[in-house]
């Protein structure tokens, strides 16, 4: 493959990198399945679309996009924690509505195009950055910083009782700590570091599609695992930029399938078999080793005659 | 210190599951008392710590603890006056963060959280202190994975994270029942050396008899919801298991037919 489409993989990973650190948040530190993502990251995409399309600063229109999404993880946690309504429905719920939402915010229109527009990546070409390392650059940026302040608050009294709230319920109320208003906090973080992905995406792609977040809780599933099996969970830090790796190497795997003439319209059919591939590869092991311990003890048993 | 009156609770009510699980019990506990608890399955010992704690609101009655109205309180509120080990040694800990991570979490139980460094920098010397007295070699592994622990250590640790902040009232729920016998009496001795050292308060259900007359000064017997026996001081210390289950009997009109609480002995 050429650098150009290198380049477009590092863009791409680091940018929806964002998005998969959300639902890390959620998915692993808060163990819980929000399905809020495929709405959220259209959310903030589109808020951010609508707002640079009005002529309004396109980095303003990314901070309110992060808001946006912010405020859809806290609707989310208020009908599961307040209304008591099961995880993954109160996601499907919040992602339902967010599809009507996402419409009006885009003007009724189900693509807003942001051709010949000023975003955050022209905006920093003007400070001297060449046009074509604009995005890596940003992104690496986004990146970078949200490691940074997620490894930082994870460690505070805050973020443990957030973590200790997706590991053991039961312990962390005992020491003290309302899970309600941390669950409501950790899918406010993930939410809003989806849309914040949302925004960065529409500005790089150019436009906003009200269809552009389907499925991705499961893209952000599949980089969260790659990350995790191909480089660890030693630590936090480690952990962290792993999943941010997976989501490269899922980029640089889809590249590659579709260089290998895969059509666009089956990306979704792929991820989704990728993603079952993954989370059974315990079970498949573990029946093919018994398979194969029962294969070598009957071998066994036939050399010794026994039936 | 603690009182508990006329405590009622009904589970699943108006179903064909409705199950009284206390009825009208009332106890006061004086500063210092260590109260063991012993009864049948079903009887409402559980339910009754659980009360205490805050797990599930009462249907009529009062909790008190020194003189402060609680049983209004959620669960995390009454956390700041209560520290509670569980029957379950996975139920104390987080298990995929490291042993200083959860001492640290028991440090902050009845205060304020802010988005302060969770672990500073005097409390590693303190942990490591701490861990210590317990004797398992913890105090060298505090960025240890608490999941890595055998059940005993992380009952050990559980015990010590419900006193790192001293507690006014100490709620241990079978805590030693899920382990092996070797490991369950460890587990108590180190209760027993946390209690007398912090002078707690503390409300204890055993179900093992032997212990139940040996540790604390009181000991209380339920069935069916109520509170059927409290013997303390010198009647305590005459009465022998025997004695025991002929009193349950007497009380109750059965015979005490728990396998569990016969073979503990």
């Amino acid at each position: 493959m050429s650098a150009s489409v290198w380049l477009g993989v590092l863009e791409q990973g680091l940018l929806w990198g964002v998005m998969v650190l959300g639902v890390y948040i959620t998915f692993r530190v808060l163990d819980f399945p929000d399905l809020t993502v495929d709405g959220s990251f259209t959310l903030g995409a589109a808020v951010a679309a609508r707002f640079i399309f009005e002529g309004y600063d396109p980095w303003l229109g990314t901070a309110l996009a992060l808001v946006c999404g912010v405020m859809a993880g806290c609707v989310t946690g208020f009908l599961n924690t307040k209304l008591r309504i099961a995880p993954l429905l109160s996601g499907i719920l919040m992602m339902i509505a967010l599809y009507s939402i996402n419409l009006r915010v885009m003007g009724s229109k189900s693509m807003l195009s942001l051709l010949r527009m000023d975003t955050i990546y022209t905006d920093v070409t003007h400070l001297g950055v060449s046009a074509n390392l604009a995005v890596v650059t940003l992104g690496l940026a986004a990146v970078v910083l949200t490691c940074y302040l997620l490894y930082t608050f994870l460690q505070t009294e805050i973020g443990l009782a957030l973590r200790a709230t997706g590991d053991n319920e039961q312990m962390i109320r005992s020491l003290g700590v309302n899970t309600n208003t941390s669950k409501i906090m950790g899918l406010a973080l993930g939410n809003g570091l989806v849309a914040l992905s949302g925004a960065l995406v529409a500005q790089y792609q150019s436009f906003s599609d009200v269809g552009m977040g389907i499925g991705m809780i499961v893209v952000g599933l599949a980089s969260v695992i790659v990350g995790e099996v191909l480089f660890g969970t030693k630590t936090l830090l480690r952990t962290l930029i792993a999943v941010v790796i997976g989501s490269i190497v899922y980029r640089a795997v889809i590249a590659l399938v579709m260089r290998m003439g895969l059509p666009t319209t089956d990306l979704k059919l792929f991820t989704a078999a990728l993603v079952i591939l993954a989370m059974s590869s315990p079970i498949i092991k573990e029946k093919f080793s018994a398979r194969q311990a029962r294969g070598k003890e009957s071998g066994e048993s036939a050399i010794s005659g026994r039936p | 210190m603690l009182s508990v009156v006329d405590l009622s609770k009904t589970f699943n009510p108006g179903s064909v599951n409705e199950r009284l699980a206390l009825s009208g019990v009332s106890l006061e506990l004086e500063p210092g008392d260590v109260v063991t608890v012993i009864g049948g399955n079903g009887a409402g010992k559980s339910t009754l710590l659980n009360m205490v704690a805050g797990v599930f609101p009462p249907d009529e009655g009062k909790i008190s603890i020194d003189g402060q109205r609680i049983e209004m309180f959620p669960e995390h509120v009454r956390a700041s006056y209560i520290g509670r080990v569980f029957q379950d040694p996975m139920m104390g800990t987080a298990a995929s963060m490291s042993i200083e991570e959860n001492l640290a979490m028991a440090l902050k139980r009845g205060g304020k959280r802010k988005l302060l460094r969770g672990i500073k920098r005097n409390d590693r010397d303190f942990f490591r202190e701490k861990l210590s007295l317990l004797g398992l070699g913890l105090e060298n592994r505090l960025t240890t994975r608490v999941g890595l622990l055998s059940g005993g250590q992380r009952q050990a640790l559980t015990l010590l994270m419900a006193t790192l902040v001293t507690p006014k009232l100490l709620l241990l729920d079978e805590h030693t029942a899920a382990l092996d016998p070797n490991t369950g009496q460890k587990v108590l001795d180190l209760t027993e050396k946390i209690i007398a050292n912090n002078n707690l308060t503390t409300l204890m259900v055993t179900h093992n008899m032997e212990d139940a007359l040996r540790i604390g000064n009181r000991t209380i017997m339920m069935h069916d919801g109520n509170i059927i026996l409290d013997i303390s001081g010198s009647k305590r210390e005459n009465t022998t298991i025997p004695d025991l289950l002929e009193m349950f009997r007497k009380a109750s009109g059965r015979e005490m037919a728990n396998d569990r609480m016969l073979l503990a002995n």
